[in-house]
Parts: C-alpha cells; structure tokens; sequence
C-alpha cells in the first residue's frame, strides 16, 4: 500500500476544519455552505473508509495498512494501522459523525462554524485512536479529545454546562495521566512503545499489576465504569445532541477498545489477575446503574445510565477472554454505538420541539407523531436487545463466553438484560402511550425530512446486522482470535518462565 | 588576547550599551530610536554568536568563564526573549507614559548580566553576572515609579532579592573556606563527602538560586512582582531571569557537586514537588491574569527543575527542552496580554476575558492553543515538554515524582480551564481595541503556530537540545 490511506483519513477532517476556520457564518446562505462544506468532508471520509473496508483482507491477523514514520528520533515512530477490530470502529466513526453534522440544523442555534471545526477535529482525534499502533500516538489522539468535547460540552450545552464540562475533563484527565507514567514506564522497561513490537517482546510480569492498573484507571473512567461513570450523566444531558450522540456512539468505544488493545493484548497476566475486579465492577454497573436508571424522571439521563449499563455488558464480555465474548463485544459495542446515537437523537427530536427532556411532560405521542413512535419502538427494543436487532448479537455471544467461564457471573448478568428491558419498555409506555395529556403537544410536528433520514441511516445496520451478523463476525473473528491465542501463548510462556 | 574573539558577544552589548546611553543623554526624544538600535544590538548579538562554532568547549580567562553548547543555546533564548519584550512592548510604555530612553538600556544592562551568569565557570563571576542582572531588573520593576503597585514591587523585589543575593554570597564563601577555590572545574577535583560545612554552602547557594526563579518556598515575591510591575516588565521577569538562573543551577549541580548528588538531590526534589503542588493549588483563587500566570509560572518551574533533580543529562536536557517551550507559550500569552485594550487602558483581570470568543475569535483562540498547551494537553507543544521530563524522571525510578507532578498538572488544568471557560463559555463584554502593532500580531501568531504545530515534527528541538552535554 503505497497512498496513505490511514493517514489521509485522520488527516482529511483536520484540513477541512482548517477550511472552516477562515469562513465567515454572517448569513443564512453562508451557514448552509460552511455545513455543506463539513458534510462533504465527512462523507467523503465515510467513503474513504468504506473502501478501506473492502480492501481489508479478512483473513490476516496482521496489522493491514501500515504507516511508520519517523517522528520522535529514536523514540516514537508515528505508525498507524488496522486490524479488523480497528476497522469496525474506523467505520463506526466516520459513519455517525455525517449524521451529527445534518442534525445540527436544530439542535445547534448559535456559532455553527465553531461547532463543526470542533467536531471535524474531534473526528480526525477519534480515527487516530483507532489506528494507531503506538502506545504515545495513541495517548495524543486519546487525550486530545478531550479539547474539542469540552467545548462542545461548555459552549453548546445546557444549563449546567460548565460544571459538566469540567466534571468531563478533569475527571478524564486524571485517570489518563496515570496512563501516560505507565507508557513511560513500559518504554524504559521494554525499550520501545511500538505496539507490534510489544506483543513479542511481552511485558515483564513483575512490572504488569501496576501498568494494568494504571491503564485501567484511564479506561475505566472514560468507559465508564462503576464507580467513576458520574461524569457521564452530567456530561449526557448538558451536551447538546451532537455531542450526546458522539459522547455515547465513539468516545466511549475508545476505551472499550483500548481494553481490548492494550489491557488484554500487552498484560496477559495481570488481566489474568484483574478478571474477577472486572467481573465484579461490571456487574454492579449493569444492575446498579439499571436500576438508577429506573427511577431517571430525565430521558438523556436514563438513555446516559443504560449507557454505562451497556459498557458494563461489553468490559464483562472483554474479560472472559472467549472468542463468543470478545466478539460479542465488539459488536455490542458497534450495536450500541448505533442504538444510543440514535437514541439520543430520538430525545434531541423532543427537546428541539418542546424543551423539555422530562418524562412526564409527554404522554400520548403515538396519536401525534406515529413515524417517530414507531422509529423510538425500533432503536427501544434494538437496545433491549431483542432478537433482530444488533443488540441482541451483542448481548448473546458475551452471555456465552461469560457462560462458559462462570455460571454465576453470567446469571447475574442475565438478569441485567430483563432490567434493561423494564426500564427501556417503561419510558417508552410513559412517552409514547397513555393519554395526551399536554396540550403543548397536541401542535407537535411529526420528524421532519433530515431527521428521519438520520434515523433511517442508523436504524437499516441495526437491522440488518441483526439478522445477518456475518459481515462484522467475518472481519472481526481472525484477528479476535489471534488476540486470543497470543494471550494464552504469553500467558503459558511468561508463567513458565517466572515459576 | 585571542581569547577576546569568544566574548565579542557580550563585548559588543558593553559598547553599545554606553553609545546608547551617551546617544539618549544627547539626543532628545529619542526613546523609539534607542528602543529600535537597542532591537539591532540584540539581533547583532544574536549573529555573533552564531558567528563562532557551537561545539566548542572553551574554558577561558584562568578557566573562569565557559564557552560551550549550552551557553550559546541559553544566550539565544535570552536574546530572542529581548528581542520579543522590546519589540511588543514600545506601545504599551507609550500609552503609560513611560517609554523612556532608560527603559531597553536596562534592559540590554540586565541581558549582559544573564549572559555572564550564563557562562560563569566560577562563583565570583557567577555572582557578578547575577547582581548586574538583578540591579537592572530592580529598577525595571519600579519603572512606571507613579504607580504605587509598581513602586510596591520594585521595593519587595530588591528587599528580598538582595536578602537571597546575601544567602547567595554566604554559600560561596562557605565553599571557597572549604575547597579554597572558587572555579567550578577545580571544587570539583577537591570535594569529597565528608564536609559538612560544603553541604551548608549548597544549601545556602540553592536557596538563593530558587529564589531568583521563584521555587516555593522562595516564591513569595512573585506574584506581587508580576502583578505590580508594568506588563511588558512583568513578561522578561517571567522569561529571562529564569533561562539564566536555570542554567547556572544547571552549571552549579552538574559541575562542581555532581558527585555529592546524595547531598543535594533531595533539596531539588523538594523544591520541585513544592513549586509544582503549591503553583497549581495557589493559582485557582486568583483573579488577576498577571497574579496567575506568576503562580503558573512557579508551577512550570517545579517541573523543569523535577528534570534537574535526576542528576542525569537527559534530565538536563528535558528541563532545558522545557524551558524553551514554556518561553514560546509565554511569548504567547503576553502577546494577549498586550492586546487587551480598551480606551487606551489594559485590562488584567480574568473576568475582562469574558466572552472573548465572540468579540476577538481569533485572540480567543490562540489564547486557548496557549493555555491548553500550558496545562500539557496533547497534541500541543506543552504536552511534549513534560513528556520528557517524566520520561527523564521514571529513568531513575523516581515514580512519586513523576506521580506527584502529573496530579499536580490535573489540578493546574482546572485554573487554565476556568480562563478557558470564561473566555469561551461567558457572555460577552465591550470589545477591546484592535490597533495592534506589526510586533505583536507576529509574534503572537509565531508563537501559537510553533505550539500548535509542534506536534508535526518534534525531532528537530529534541535533537538540537540532545547536543547539550555540561559533565
């Protein structure tokens, strides 16, 4: 592969925020350019990456694409390149930012320019998480997000925008300093922080307890889980639905992703260790925070709860360490990805019109707005996880690996799934049945042209890779594997070796 | 004789130092022209010690005075931050009325004694140089004499620098009654580890070393110093006097006491835990943008000199890389400062930023490029620097430092996010004046330029930096 094709997708959004930053957004006409502008980019990136997808051969373990480059003499190579773990989320990105971009026609009333130089940036920031096959790339790309976020968060939310802003930003950045020592660490013991390179050196065991941990710390709160996962409600419901739906669809995936990359992939030991921890704060996320979720009066807040609920499933499935698991959470998290955009969304369409994300302010919508009642229907039962949906993929394939590694674990977890469903079915009866009791609502408009497209766009993979999960399982189950695999050869080796 | 053609830099500042002050004498009105030669002398030094090779490694005048790689990098460091305060400053002394002839001589006077300290290989140059610069810099801090505050801050500067000159002096004679010489090279061939009243000189020698860049505990000064004196004083304060001071520490530890590291190790790493805990905490009440970026500054210096407490060159380099980068943020920063403006007054407060993003979208900007990249968010230039200091100091397994300072730029990101915020997220005020000269539109946007687009192509400062060898 001669043409950059991995650079030039982290870099295409970069160059077009660039573009953006010398426009000028005094008239009407010249806002619809500047979104035009950003959606041409986007696309084009979607497309890009769409292509990449079919030229990634499916059958290789090896990292495809690869880029190295000199950066930091003798230190850091920037080097970037996918697997096909990577590649799904590379999609995942690429195809959810477009969506934000046509949906800010209503959700985004003032500084539209400065709102898409943000997210375009924020793009470029999340593709390079993906790709990138350096523990110190990975840290720029990982925690220059949270920049944009936080002004995303700040300047477009709501009333308790800057303390949720800051909540999400020192919160994130504490858990990731620590990250950074232990990248630091990792380069003095092992002389490189290549990625490729640390899954055959291995990582001395001695030293993997604590550069778990301190990983861990990192991901756990950008996952977010329990007990860490308070900055995401807030940040949730202040963000406006743009930010929302990035927040829940891509940023949050980072760490599921890091999980897999670099928890598992580099210390096999200590997550050897750590699995019962991880079991343990999993499941509490998955009962504890359904059942906040149950008693949320707040619709951004519940979707925010099942949110962290979810990612509790997708940590428990990482760390069984099954083939079932691994799949399944990846594409739980693709699934979720989909759903909770969408979701959010969903309540974005209500706040837009009445400005209220208060359940009981609605009732009855069924009668006045059938299209969205219907679609609400859909990504509802999509993230219960009934059969037909991603969800139900998801959620399936990571029961079975954590079946297959403890009866009791999965049990508990099972029952998270019939909570997901009472809270989920709950607000739906309290929202779109009943009686109509506002009178405001009797004037609501049914979803409008780009909203219904928007929706459209995340509800057909939902389905479709519901019943026909195989394109994601294909391009996913090669590299799951390897990752398997090296993970019990380190872990049968370095056990042998240390006693 | 043929030796002099090493010191034809600071030669060359002497003499022009005495025609500009005989021209000024002479000449009346002649501020802006003195202010003008006074830019050319400093560029004209600036091509003299790129005249001579870097790689030389000269001890000249009985070995008394140093001529390396270091040297000559510091003395473009403190050049280039002359260059910068005199060319943004003329604007701001004219609107107080105190653009005076006085004003870049002083200047020039305190340049040529950073550049003798930076070159001292010997306690009693070192400290020639040290008073020369600080004599300068007292009077430089009073120099809008008017204003109370600045009269305030020129007072407290010299009451308590002379005290630290005096603690200063103490330590050397210590060291002198102890080894009975006062060249570094030669202490170093005589110390071994049983003299305590040695260890005493090195306490009392970095006390008043931490003084001048404003460690905690020597810190005290500062902020009343930053805030009183006149702005563009207050920004070679932030600069100058630090790159000197950093570099004789540098010389001091790594030169004479390399060998008794045990004996002063710790006392840097006090220093530097102190300076990076106390500058972040301090700085969140305040409401000044001078006060703050005073305790911001005395944060930044915690961390270059967690770098020196290895006692490795990495070490060196990584605070000297540091450095470099803190001045282009600074020169950044400033640049702001100056523009804050309105009805020919400056405005200093935090709450005058107040919705800055929607009046001055661009100054708003580069303020936050600059102010992330102060509080060492990746991708910015700020990130790298501490990067390399925590790499130089997990080297030597000093874990709860490197701890300790990463927390500490967690709770320093909160008080540059509340610039951030107020900035960003309040609602906006009157505009400011938009009459900026060429000088400060350039340099603010060189600078945010450089730590934005650091990330692209770090090697080069790296390696440039990696040159430095002082054992």
């Amino acid at each position: 592969m001669d043409f950059p094709i991995l650079s030039s997708l982290i870099l295409l959004p970069s160059v077009g925020a660039l573009f953006l930053l010398f426009a000028n957004e005094s008239t009407t006409t010249n806002r619809q350019t500047i979104k035009y502008v950003a959606l041409f980019v986007t696309f084009l990136n979607f497309f890009i990456s769409i292509y990449l997808w079919y030229l990634f051969d499916n059958s290789i373990f090896d990292f495809q694409f690869v880029e190295e480059k000199m950066w930091l003499k003798g230190f850091v190579n920037y080097k970037v390149g996918i697997d096909g773990i990577s590649i799904l989320f590379v999609v995942l990105t690429t195809f959810i930012t477009p969506l934000c971009i046509i949906s800010v026609n209503n959700s985004i009333k003032y500084r539209l320019k400065d709102f898409l130089i943000a997210i375009l940036i924020l793009e470029s920031l999340m593709i390079g998480v993906f790709c990138s096959l350096d523990l110190v790339i990975f840290y720029l790309f990982f925690e220059g997000g949270l920049i944009p976020m936080f002004l995303i968060i700040g300047i477009w939310g709501g009333d308790k925008r800057v303390y949720s802003a800051f909540k999400f930003f020192l919160y994130t950045l504490l858990g990731s300093v620590l990250m950074l020592i232990a990248i630091i660490v990792i380069y003095i013991t092992s002389g490189t922080t290549d990625i490729v390179k640390l899954y055959e050196v291995g990582i001395d065991p001695n030293f993997q307890n604590l550069l778990w941990l301190a990983f861990f710390s990192s991901f756990a709160v950008k996952t977010p889980m329990w007990p860490v996962h308070t900055w995401l409600p807030d940040a949730h419901v202040e963000a406006p639905t743009p930010g929302s739906v990035i927040l829940a669809a891509i940023l949050l995936k980072m760490a599921g992703y890091g999980f897999l990359r670099f928890s598992i992939g580099l210390f096999p030991f200590a997550s050897e260790f750590f699995t019962p921890l991880i079991y343990f704060l999993s499941l509490i996320a998955i009962i504890y925070t359904s059942l906040v979720a149950l008693m949320q009066e707040d619709m951004k807040k519940l979707i925010a709860y099942s949110s962290v609920a979810h990612m509790g499933f997708v940590t428990l499935g990482i760390f069984t360490l099954k083939q079932q698991g691994l799949e399944g959470s990846i594409i739980q998290m693709i699934s979720h990805g989909l759903v909770s955009a969408a979701l959010f969304l969903l309540v974005g369409v209500l706040y837009d019109r009445i400005h209220s994300r208060l359940i009981k302010t609605y009732g009855g919508l069924v009668s006045v707005m059938p299209k969205y009642s219907i679609l609400l229907m859909l990504f509802t039962l999509a993230a219960i996880g009934l059969p037909g949906t991603s969800g139900f993929i998801g959620e399936f394939l990571i029961l079975m690996g954590a079946f297959q590694d403890s009866f009791l674990v999965a049990t508990i977890a099972s029952l998270g799934v019939i909570l997901g469903a009472s809270y989920m079915l709950w607000l739906y009866r309290r929202v779109v049945f009943g009686k109509l009791i506002n009178n405001e609502l009797l004037k609501i408009t049914d979803l409008n042209k780009s909203e219904l497209f928007i929706l459209s766009c995340l509800a057909l993979p939902t389905i479709f890779f519901g019943f026909y999960p195989e394109p994601l399982l294909n391009t996913i189950a090669v590299s799951v594997s390897s990752l398997i695999e090296m993970y019990n050869y380190n872990l049968t080796i370095l056990g042998n070796n240390s006693g | 004789m043929d030796k002099l053609n090493f010191i034809y830099p600071e030669i060359f500042i002497s003499l022009s130092i005495m025609f500009l002050l005989i021209l000024g004498v002479f000449k009346k009105n002649s501020s802006n022209l003195i202010n003008n030669l006074s830019i050319l002398t400093l560029i004209g030094t600036l091509v003299l010690i790129f005249n001579h090779p870097f790689n030389t490694n000269l001890n000249i005048f009985n070995g008394s005075y140093k001529i390396d790689f270091i040297s000559s990098y510091m003395k473009i460091l403190t050049i280039l931050s002359g260059i910068f305060v005199l060319i943004t400053s003329s604007k701001f002394l004219k609107i107080f009325k105190i653009f005076q002839i006085e004003y870049s001589i002083l200047i020039l006077c305190s340049i040529l004694g950073m550049f003798v300290m930076i070159s001292s290989n010997d306690l009693i140059v070192f400290y020639i140089g040290l008073e020369l610069q600080s004599l300068s810099l007292y009077v430089l801090a009073s120099f809008n004499r008017d204003n109370i505050k600045s009269s305030e801050a020129g007072l407290k500067y010299f009451v308590l620098s002379a005290l630290s000159s005096g603690l200063l002096l103490y330590g050397c004679s210590l060291i002198y009654g102890f080894t009975g010489t006062t060249n570094f090279n030669e202490i170093s061939n005589i110390i071994n580890n049983n003299q305590y009243g040695l260890t005493f000189g090195i306490v009392f020698i970095l006390a008043g070393l931490a003084f001048k860049i404003s460690a905690v505990p020597f810190h005290m000064w500062a902020p009343d110093v930053y805030e009183g004196s006149p702005t563009s004083v207050t920004l070679f304060f932030a600069v100058a006097p630090k790159i000197a001071a950093l570099t004789v520490f540098i010389r001091f530890l790594y030169v004479p006491f390399i060998n008794v590291i045990e004996q002063w190790q710790l006392i840097i790493v006090f220093l530097s835990i102190a300076s990076m805990v106390f500058g972040a905490i301090a700085a969140i009440g305040q409401k000044n943008l001078k006060r703050l970026i005073a305790y911001s500054s005395i944060g930044h210096m915690g961390y270059a000199l967690a770098g020196l407490c290895t006692g490795t060159i990495e070490g060196v380099q990584s605070s000297i890389l540091y450095i470099s980068i803190y001045l282009v943020m600074n020169f950044g920063f400033f640049s702001c400062l100056f523009m804050l403006k309105r009805n020919n007054k400056y405005h200093e407060d935090i709450d005058d930023l107040s919705g800055l993003s929607k009046n001055h979208p661009l100054i708003a900007l580069s303020l936050l490029i600059i102010l992330f990249s102060l509080a060492g968010i990746p991708p910015l230039a700020g990130f790298f620097a501490k990067f390399y200091i925590f790499k130089a100091v997990l080297e030597q397994s000093m874990y709860y430092l490197a701890i300790i300072g990463l927390l500490s730029t967690v709770i320093a990101a909160f008080y540059y996010l509340r610039v951030v915020k107020i900035m960003y997220f309040d609602s906006e005020k009157e505009k400011f004046d938009t009459d900026y000269t060429l000088g400060l539109k350039f340099t603010l946007s060189l600078s945010t330029i450089l730590i934005l687009f650091y990330f692209i192509y770090p090697s080069k400062l790296v390696e440039i930096v990696s040159k430095i060898n002082i054992i």
